[in-house]
């Protein structure tokens, strides 16, 4: 299947975001993926043609992600 | 004749209905009497003949109605197109500044409102927005007193967007640090107690270090909209000539070296945006050209 630009890019911060759960402490690793999952699954039903709003989940994503990632952040829950 | 019986005693139990009905609902007092009753008889309320009465609110005759329309979306239904919602308000009733209209709006309009204020006297820069067309604070832009022009506020041109007002300055406040906006001294002081300067050093930073980083210059800058990722903008070059400019600072020529490149300073094409719309009446583009001048001649 061929991805447009927004999917890739989309499919690209779930990627940096599992990586990135990856290098949190083995016990809370699940929670940071669990957490990345729902954040994602929460918006599927947007319209993929919605380029503006894509773009608005993608930079609120970028900045989650960002957020998350520091090293003083070592559990997540919901 | 059966029937005929039946019905006569039909309207002999009517007429039992209807004695004893009335002696039901009657049974209790007045109503009004009952208000008495309830009320403590040492305090009773004062008569409603002595007491004033409270109008519904009309409209003054002399009201100067303006029409203010207030870009507005919702982060949170990020799928809804931003909107222009318009409010109106009497402008007897409001302060002189946009930042107070807006700020009735949010108290007595509309509460969803959303803008970035602090200080209301332009000291702290965070209630930057585009008002009619120009970026400026709305604290201190008085409202245009003419009420059959309706006013536009937007935010900031060529910003994410976070909330109806707020503008997204995160790339603003990274250009700022990658400057190194500090005081950078290897050499302690000659007296050992403060650096010093003299008068004629101290001058230089004058129209300088007035800059509160309200970022309406860097987004007025047709420039800094289409290379917002490499050239610093107005505000940023004024603050990093601010430190060039500084003669206690040592890092001078590090300093100039790193804007030596065709996109952090060479993007300034002298438009002159950033000084004509600077609510502080600060000229970013006459330090840039200094920053320039002193690259030409280094």
């Amino acid at each position: 299947m061929r991805l447009s630009g927004l999917q890739k890019e989309v499919l690209a911060l779930y990627r940096r975001c599992l990586r990135e759960a990856a290098k949190k402490p083995i016990e809370s690793r699940d929670n940071f993926k669990a957490f990345a999952r729902s954040e994602f699954r929460r918006n599927t039903a947007m319209d993929k043609r919605d380029f503006g709003a894509i773009e608005y989940l993608l930079r609120k994503g970028e900045r989650q992600l960002e957020m998350y990632a520091s090293p003083g952040i070592t559990n997540i829950s919901r | 004749m059966a029937a005929l019986r039946s019905s006569t005693r039909l309207l002999a139990s009517r007429s039992l209905f209807r004695t004893t009905v009335p002696v039901r609902s009657f049974a209790s007092v007045n109503p009004i009497e009952s208000v008495k009753e309830a009320t403590s008889a040492s305090r009773p309320p004062v008569n409603e003949s002595k007491t004033s009465t409270v109008q519904e609110p009309s409209a003054s005759p002399d009201a100067r109605i303006k029409t203010f329309h207030v870009y507005r979306w919702n982060p949170d239904e990020p799928t809804s197109k931003p909107r222009m919602e318009s409010y109106t308000l009497d402008l007897n009733k409001t302060g002189p500044m946009m930042l107070d209209a807006l700020i009735r709006i949010k108290n007595e309009v509309d509460p969803t409102l959303t803008f970035r204020r602090s200080c209301r006297e332009g000291i702290c820069g965070s209630c930057a927005m585009n008002i009619d067309g120009v970026n400026t604070l709305a604290c201190l832009c008085r409202i245009p007193t003419d009420t059959k022009q309706e006013s536009r506020i937007y935010p900031l041109p060529h910003t994410y967007v976070v909330k109806d007002l707020v503008p997204d300055l995160t790339l603003f406040y990274k250009q700022y640090k990658s400057i190194k906006p500090y005081l950078q001294r290897s050499t302690p002081a000659p007296d050992g107690r403060e650096y010093r300067m003299s008068r004629e050093d101290r001058k230089k930073l004058d129209g300088l270090y007035e800059c509160i980083l309200c970022a309406c210059c860097s987004t007025s800058c047709p420039s800094y909209w289409w290379n917002s990722e490499e050239y610093l903008g107005p505000a940023i070059l004024l603050q990093s000539y601010r430190w060039i400019a500084d003669a206690r600072d040592e890092q001078t020529e590090q300093r100039k070296d790193a804007l030596n490149n065709s996109m952090s300073l060479y993007r300034c094409h002298t438009i002159l945006n950033c000084t004509r719309t600077c609510p502080k009446g600060l000229n970013p583009g006459l330090a840039i050209a200094e920053i320039k001048k002193s690259l030409s001649f280094s």
